[in-house]
């Protein structure tokens, strides 16, 4: 699905990440882990596509993100779902309209999906949000539907970057749920985050790989987790 | 072709992904009408110069005079003479002298309406009205100046030349006074579209992180841009063509500015500066936008 082999990143002089080599395997449940400032989102941003990197090769779905187009990228990120640290709304449209930004930008018909989109909102809890406003919700609404966003069109990869970082204990538990279940449902998830408790609790659930990005290089976590 | 009918029917995803921008949206259509309303004068000037120098061609171009100088005792003869070498001139449709009460209206503005013309030495006047391609001057002079040598033809090409001349020159001025409004409009909209793109640079990041490609989001740009110019230019246009209608008649004042108008089927002519507008927004904002969106990252 996901592929880095010896990738670096570095903004400016300093190297952020070095040789990194990664695969996520169809169905499979990874972790990324590591301190503030380890270069969790900037490894996350090297999977999907935002950051190329400037040693190495990443592959995305099999292609080399070197050699992508901006409209070849754009297709890779509708089999992409990724779930943003800051969301990335469009603060002027509704829940429901972001939700299904997506599908609109892919060129597909929004009112033939509308059913879809109901259930999926209600999937994740969002019904009675559908026509908020983003800045009206909170922070673990907003998580909700940005998760909704992000498998909207189904996916083959979903990638998570500090999906439970302003949220209680217990919307941190749901947000889980929710992605454990899509793993069930064979889609490869990868979540960076550097709490810990949400990794245990995970492994009760899932067989989850825990990989540890600590001097600018990633390693598999050890059994203290 | 497929686009261009996305734009007219309204691109709504497309269109509502972009947040509304407030003043900048008046802005726009504002420019536009201040183009248009010029381009329905320049077009108007154009027009004027072109029916101008049109007339003046053929006008002038089918007639000629003759000027019998001769003393007064002569002058009947000659005058006589003169029109009948005209008479069988091939080329020459007809030919008459001036009465004297024409001569007089025709000096009048000059001297004055009560001109003692019979105590000035005043030459008699010949009108001379060419037929089909006209004749021969060179050949007509020389048997005048043989059978009535006070005879001297004018044929006008002296200051007929120079008079059409400049009525060309000010129809050339007038498009490329169109023109010019033109492609400022081109550059008003394409500035305005760049501060809209730099304004938007967060929506553009989140289209481009969900999936969208560089048409997609361009197109939204493109179709507000392309109606702002085409609404800005309709309103410009109905004023310009309501100022124009309302210019003085010839009747009335007389001159050449009393021409500026529109004539019959030529008032359809400004009608075409909306649509005009609007494709040169479509052209500018597209351009402009796939620029913008290469450039960023």
């Amino acid at each position: 699905m996901i592929e880095l082999h010896k990738a670096g990143y570095s903004y400016g002089q300093d190297a952020i990440l070095r040789d990194v080599s990664l695969q996520l395997a169809p169905g499979s449940f990874h972790f990324l882990t590591g301190p503030s400032g380890a270069g969790k989102s900037t490894l996350l941003k090297l999977c999907y596509g935002d950051l190329l990197a400037n040693t190495g090769t990443v592959k995305l779905l099999g292609q080399d993100a070197r050699d992508l187009s901006r409209d070849a990228l754009a297709k890779v990120r509708q089999r992409i779902g990724v779930v943003h640290q800051d969301c990335q709304f469009l603060d002027h449209l509704s829940i429901t309209q972001n939700v299904a930004l997506p599908l609109a930008v892919s060129g597909r018909d929004v009112e033939a999906e509308a059913e879809n989109l109901a259930q999926l909102l209600a999937w994740v809890g969002l019904s009675p949000r559908a026509h908020a406003l983003p800045p009206e919700l909170s922070g673990g609404e907003r998580q909700r539907a940005a998760l909704a966003r992000a498998i909207i069109m189904g996916p083959d990869v979903i990638l998570a970057d500090e999906p439970t970082g302003n949220v209680d204990w217990e919307m941190s538990q749901r947000l889980l749920s929710l992605l454990v279940e899509l793993n069930k449902m064979g889609k490869t998830v990868l979540i960076a985050t550097h709490d810990l408790g949400l990794i245990r609790a995970a492994k009760a659930q899932v067989s989850a790989r825990v990989l540890r990005l600590a001097g600018g290089s990633v390693q598999l976590a050890g059994a203290d987790l | 072709m497929k686009q261009i009918w996305a734009i007219l029917s309204g691109a709504p995803d497309a269109d509502r992904v972009v947040p509304p921008t407030g003043f900048t949206v008046w802005l726009t259509v504002f420019s536009a009408a201040a183009m248009a309303f010029l381009a329905v004068f320049a077009l108007a000037l154009s027009l004027a110069a072109e029916r101008l120098s049109v007339r003046w061609g053929q006008e002038l171009a089918r007639t000629s005079t003759v000027r019998i100088s001769a003393p007064s005792a002569q002058e009947a003869l000659q005058t006589a003479a003169a029109l009948t070498v005209l008479e069988t001139t091939p080329g020459v449709a007809r030919a008459r002298a001036l009465s004297d009460a024409e001569q007089e209206a025709l000096l009048a503005p000059w001297f004055g309406a009560d001109l003692p013309l019979d105590a000035l030495p005043i030459p008699r006047l010949i009108e001379v009205v060419e037929a089909g391609a006209g004749y021969d001057a060179e050949g007509l002079r020389a048997r005048l100046a043989a059978e009535a040598p006070g005879a001297i033809l004018d044929d006008h090409t002296r200051w007929r030349r120079p008079l059409i001349e400049a009525a060309n020159r000010l129809r050339t001025i007038g498009w490329v006074s169109l023109l010019l409004i033109m492609l400022s409009m081109a550059a008003m909209i394409t500035l305005a579209a760049q501060s809209a793109l730099a304004a938007n640079a967060g929506v553009i990041r989140t289209l481009r992180l969900v999936g969208a490609r560089d048409s997609y989001i361009a197109r939204a740009f493109v179709h507000r841009f392309t109606m702002r110019a085409a609404l800005g230019a309709g309103l410009g246009t109905v004023l310009a063509m309501g100022a124009v209608a309302a210019l003085p008649t010839a009747d009335v004042a007389g001159g050449f500015l009393t021409g500026l108008g529109f004539w019959g089927a030529s008032w359809l002519l400004p009608l075409l500066i909306p649509p005009l507008a609007g494709g040169v927004g479509f052209a500018a904002t597209r351009a402009a936008a796939l620029r913008a969106l290469r450039k960023m990252p």
